[in-house]
């Protein structure tokens, strides 16, 4: 982080590097689609989609504390949200500027009627609440399909409205400069915009008096209630706002991927969004990026290593998605084992697993 | 004037009656000593004052008002703010953001300040800023300000914790034990300490087991035993009281 430190004093500097990065993030899904393929930029749409879902997670697990086992639950009410609200289904089409903040904000409702039963549990216990009201929210959408269909049960939603902004429509190709844009490069832009925005936010709420007040709740509850911090607000507050993070993603979701089905939002989905945040580094949100890509990006770089076996070997001896559980496996198990507070992990989590390193600190110098 | 005052508060965990029926009442601007053989019911007192528990039964008047609220953040609010027996400070925080952390109930900033960083947004984080460092070297522990809370020394854990409850704004100050694992200088730093925050205004209320301190500092001391409280007055006389010697020699001496 000292590089990090070094650019904060140097306000221009860090123009130059953030002008770079930014130049570097616009060309990215071309330099990807050009050596990689098409299916590349796909892949770093979700890379986008993941990083504002994961850092919604990381609002309740990274800032506040509280273990959420079901965030996927929120991801589900935002795409059906936008599904319900812009397809077929119902016949509504409602415009993405509405739909946007709607996501965001049924949300944001489930998240407080989610919180509030579990407010008094901690740890374990609210982990396994939340992660049946995670499961109770897929069943209900899975059978909402009788007496009244609503949700169309696990057949799911089809031709939901792609992302269409002031007749601007996201799906078509649109031809700039004498460059093609198709939908996934279109996409990829909407949503680098919207987790630039949703990281700014992140950054904001963290160093801010809701940010304090999350971080004493996380480190001693007690204390943060006799301290005056209603910790009943406070907590719904984290809930609240992880979920509307959740629901935007959810909605964006629904309109790239064009249909939807309860099987999307199992399990073993919250359990990923949650291992993107904790390998990365819970509360920090350079971390949480980091594990987004490198858990999104992966799995799908490991698919060449079939096609690698049948050239070099001529037959493929390891299925390669045997493979990618297994070196997923083992890559959760090392970084548990010798960064336990992630890769990069947050200043505060680097404090709590490296206590005995006291040295410096005796002396006031800033860590 | 009356500040605090308790009537018949009792409470009791299980068959364990821990307050039986305890009423006392602390003046404004005195250091009111609260003392008592281990499992007295003191901190039992202190957490039913907070609203960390309710009482079974009686009520807590405060500032002329009854103290309705059982939630701590009320009681918080409403002026009384508290030290814990075993040091309860936010560890993996600077000292600095935990006196911070004490701001946040007398300050506003939202969700959408917090985005925004509007001038009135920055203007409240400076001065939550100014004043928490203004009270750590109010207790004298400025020099720590970027340390890790869980990094300090002992002594100095206390200092941090009384610095934060006080930058809560309180009008009665709570303190359990807060010589407990000092040695005799810190303990007449902190006598001196004590005795800044009570001529700057604020009340004190404290529990302690170091003898000489309650003695050199109190105003008036309140005796309890077994949930009971069983005598009150000066410490001169609360020294010279048969029953509290019985229950702290046992009846054979008294």
């Amino acid at each position: 982080m000292s590089g990090l430190g070094k650019l904060k004093r140097n306000p221009r500097a860090a123009w130059v590097a953030f002008a770079l990065l930014a130049i570097l993030l616009a060309l990215l899904p071309f330099l990807a689609g050009s050596l990689l393929g098409r299916s590349w930029v796909r892949i770093l749409d979700f890379v986008l989609l993941y990083i504002m879902l994961a850092l919604g997670l990381n609002i309740v697990v990274g800032f506040a504390g509280l273990l959420d086992l079901g965030y996927v639950a929120f991801f589900a009410v935002g795409a059906y949200m936008y599904a319900l609200l812009a397809s077929p289904q119902f016949g509504i089409h409602l415009p993405f500027w509405a739909l946007l903040p709607l996501g965001a904000g049924v949300s944001c409702i489930f998240g407080v009627l989610i919180g509030a039963p579990t407010l008094r549990l901690r740890g374990d216990y609210l982990a396994i609440v939340t992660l049946g009201f995670g499961e109770i929210i897929r069943i209900f959408l899975n059978n909402l399909d009788a007496p009244v269909n609503i949700t169309n049960g696990p057949q799911g939603i089809n031709n939901i409205d792609p992302v269409s902004i002031g007749g601007f429509s996201f799906y078509q190709t649109h031809r700039l400069f004498d460059v093609n844009f198709s939908s996934v490069y279109n996409y990829y832009y909407l949503f680098l915009a919207l987790t630039t925005l949703v990281i700014f936010v992140s950054m904001r709420l963290q160093d801010s008096r809701i940010g304090r007040a999350w971080a004493a709740v996380r480190e001693d509850e007690v204390a943060a209630k006799a301290m005056g911090i209603n910790t009943r607000n406070i907590k719904l507050l984290a809930f609240a706002m992880g979920a509307s993070f959740g629901g935007v993603s959810g909605g964006l979701f629904s309109a790239f991927q064009g249909f939807i089905s309860p099987e999307s939002f199992t399990l073993i989905e919250s359990i990923m969004i949650l291992c993107m945040v904790v390998l990365g580094g819970m509360g920090n949100i350079a971390g949480v990026v980091l594990g987004v890509v490198l858990l999104v990006v992966l799995p799908e770089a490991l698919r060449y290593i079939g096609p690698a076996e049948q050239a070099l070997l001529g037959r493929v001896f390891v299925d390669p998605d045997d493979l990618r559980m297994l070196i997923f496996g083992l890559a959760l198990i090392l970084v548990m084992l010798f960064r336990p507070a992630g890769l990069l992990p947050s200043t505060i989590r680097k404090r709590e697993f490296a206590a005995e390193d006291e040295a410096e600190s005796q002396d006031g110098i800033p860590t | 004037m009356t500040l605090l005052e308790a009537r018949g508060v009792s409470k009791h965990f299980g068959g364990l009656l821990a307050l039986d029926a305890v009423s006392l009442s602390v003046q404004n601007g005195e250091i009111y000593g609260l003392i008592g053989p281990n499992g007295a019911g003191k901190t039992s007192l202190f957490n039913v004052l907070t609203g960390l528990y309710s009482p079974d039964s009686g009520d807590f008047f405060f500032d002329g008002e009854k103290l309705v609220a059982t939630k701590p953040h009320v009681v918080a609010e409403r002026g009384i703010a508290r030290t814990f027996q075993n040091i309860r400070l936010f560890g993996n925080m600077s000292a600095l953001e935990n006196v911070m952390v004490g701001r946040h109930l007398r300050t506003h900033a939202g969700v959408i300040g917090a985005v925004l960083r509007n001038a009135r947004t920055r203007a409240e984080e400076a001065s939550i800023r100014s004043r928490a460092l203004e009270l750590l070297q109010y207790v004298g522990i400025a020099a720590h300000a970027n340390s890790l809370a869980s990094h300090l020394s002992y002594g100095d854990q206390r200092r941090l914790e009384i610095s934060r409850a006080l930058s809560t704004e309180p009008k009665l100050l709570a303190l359990d034990e807060p010589a407990a694992g000092m040695n005799a200088t810190e303990t007449a730093e902190l006598q001196k300490l004590l005795e800044t925050i009570r001529h700057d205004g604020v009340t004190v209320l404290l529990i302690e087991h170091d003898v000489k301190l309650v003695m050199g500092l109190c105003d008036r001391v309140a005796v309890l035993d077994y949930g009971k409280k069983i005598a009150e007055g000066t410490p001169q006389q609360v020294q010279h009281d048969p029953a509290v010697i019985e229950a702290y020699l046992g009846g054979a001496l008294a």
